[in-house]
């Protein structure tokens, strides 16, 4: 009884995240999305009349306004901030006070998101199979679900909302293992600058580097997971990160693909250890609605 | 600063306008995305009718989210433009004028827009919650198994859009 209880709940707590995380975004993300803003505006007010970056601004100008109105609509009517509700990628992290087996934290995950998906009024957007029929499943089920040991405390569950407009833009890249950090500088920017206008600029960057291929964009993933604005505790992958960042804005793809004065909204780099042969790129991209939410359940943190 | 436009377009109108105006557009659209545009090709392909002729329409790349009970229509901002890109020349051949979406659009999508004397328009994407403030009203006109993915037609009021390539070719991604 006390675990359908625990799973119950832990299925609410699913929910509650989820429907925030569709209509909200963070508050990290909302100042950077402000600082864009007005870091725009100054830029384009800057610019003479016969400039000829004027319209190139004044349209990034324009798309950073209407993304505001729609947080606010979004707010207010409680309607997905975009149709593509995308599809649940979730981090579970399983700490020892954990009281709920990893099939009881999967079954209520699920309904936590089926939930979600029906109060929400999210899309439907998952097909059972890639290829042939691709038949909806009617309850944006399965998610996409990687499952963490964690030396302490109770239950973490990291998810994000992922549409396809950005992930389509993902890339590997496997690089030799005297690429250095110029070369794996100049491949991520060459797949940034690839994306373009494609993923929903501006963009939140996820970066793996090293593990194996699958590694690196888990790793990528787990990027995006940071809150936006997080600085890599290692000072060398911080210094890669800023990099990255004022990289990113020179290529003046700007917001909607624009060609406004910024791009990226924040990055953030994640790196395990590889093989003496090898130096796993992988890329995740988010547009600028990076929606995601995080349960804690059980044990202290 | 913002041009109101009727749908459905006029060749006048569309010859007025230039890359990087900006637009309220207030009519009908069709809607569809990956899977209308596939089945809309074959049938051209095999010489058949469509479900709706393409003669002077404007089709918008969209798949909404759920319809809330107090609400004509759920989220609907537009999905990525270059997915329909193969599609584009043969519709257009068919009768589109214009097209809606996000994103680039491929070289010859461009010479399409140029011969044809068409238009692309840049919906705000991830806008969702505001476009659905724009529509009055939606129905099914074909595929209606496709669910999201169905084709629709939609009417919509002030829908802002900014030109992406302009009936010469000119485009905002050169």
């Amino acid at each position: 009884m006390m675990d359908h209880h625990q799973k119950d709940g832990l299925a609410g707590a699913v929910r509650e995240a989820l429907l925030h995380a569709v209509t909200h975004l963070e508050p990290s993300l909302m100042a950077r999305l402000d600082w864009m803003y007005r870091e725009t505006m100054s830029a384009t007010e800057a610019l003479g009349p016969d400039d000829g970056k004027k319209d190139r601004y004044e349209a990034s100008l324009e798309v950073l306004a209407m993304i505001r109105e729609n947080l606010a609509i979004a707010d207010a009517t409680g309607l997905p901030m975009c149709q593509d509700t995308g599809m649940v990628v979730a981090f579970v992290e399983m700490g020892p006070d954990v009281q709920l087996s990893m099939q009881e934290i999967g079954e209520a995950l699920d309904s936590g998101i089926a939930l979600a998906v029906r109060d929400g009024f999210f899309r439907n957007s998952v097909v059972l199979d890639p290829v042939f029929d691709r038949e909806n499943t009617r309850t944006n089920l399965p998610a996409v679900v990687h499952w963490f040991p964690k030396n302490s405390g109770g239950l973490t569950i990291r998810m994000m909302l992922k549409g396809f407009g950005s992930e389509n833009c993902s890339a590997l890249a496997m690089l030799n293992p005297t690429a250095g950090v110029e070369t794996v500088l100049s491949t991520i920017l060459d797949m940034v600058r690839n994306a373009g206008g494609k993923p929903c600029p501006p963009i939140v960057l996820g970066v793996g580097l090293g593990g194996t291929a699958e590694r690196a964009l888990l790793l990528s993933k787990k990027a995006l997971l940071r809150e936006v604005g997080s600085v890599h505790p290692d000072p060398r992958y911080a210094r890669l990160e800023q990099q990255l960042f004022d990289s990113i804005q020179g290529l003046h793809i700007g917001p909607g693909g624009f060609g406004g004065p910024l791009t990226a909204l924040a990055v953030a780099v994640e790196y395990e250890p590889t093989h003496i042969a090898g130096l796993p790129v992988g890329v995740s991209i988010s547009c600028w609605a990076d929606r995601t939410a995080v349960v804690q359940w059980g044990g202290a943190q | 600063m913002r041009r109101e436009i009727r749908l459905p377009f006029d060749p006048g109108t569309i010859s007025s306008l230039e890359a990087y105006d900006r637009v309220l557009l207030s009519g009908t659209v069709l809607v569809g995305r990956d899977q209308v545009h596939q089945r809309l090709s074959r049938l051209l392909q095999d010489g058949k009718d469509l479900p709706v002729p393409l003669q002077g329409e404007t089709m918008y790349y969209m798949g909404p989210s759920a319809t809330p009970d107090s609400m004509v229509i759920g989220s609907c901002g537009p999905t990525t433009s270059a997915r329909m890109d193969r599609f584009v020349p043969a519709l257009m051949e068919a009768g589109l004028v214009a097209t809606i979406g996000k994103g680039p659009r491929s070289p010859q999508v461009i010479e399409a827009i140029r011969r044809h004397g068409g238009l692309y328009l840049i919906a705000f994407g991830g806008c969702g919650a505001l476009y659905a403030t724009k529509v009055v009203s939606q129905h099914i006109l074909a595929f209606g198994e496709l669910g999201p993915e169905a084709l629709v037609r939609l009417e919509i009021r002030d829908f802002p859009v900014i030109v992406g390539i302009d009936s010469r070719g000119n485009s905002v991604f050169a």
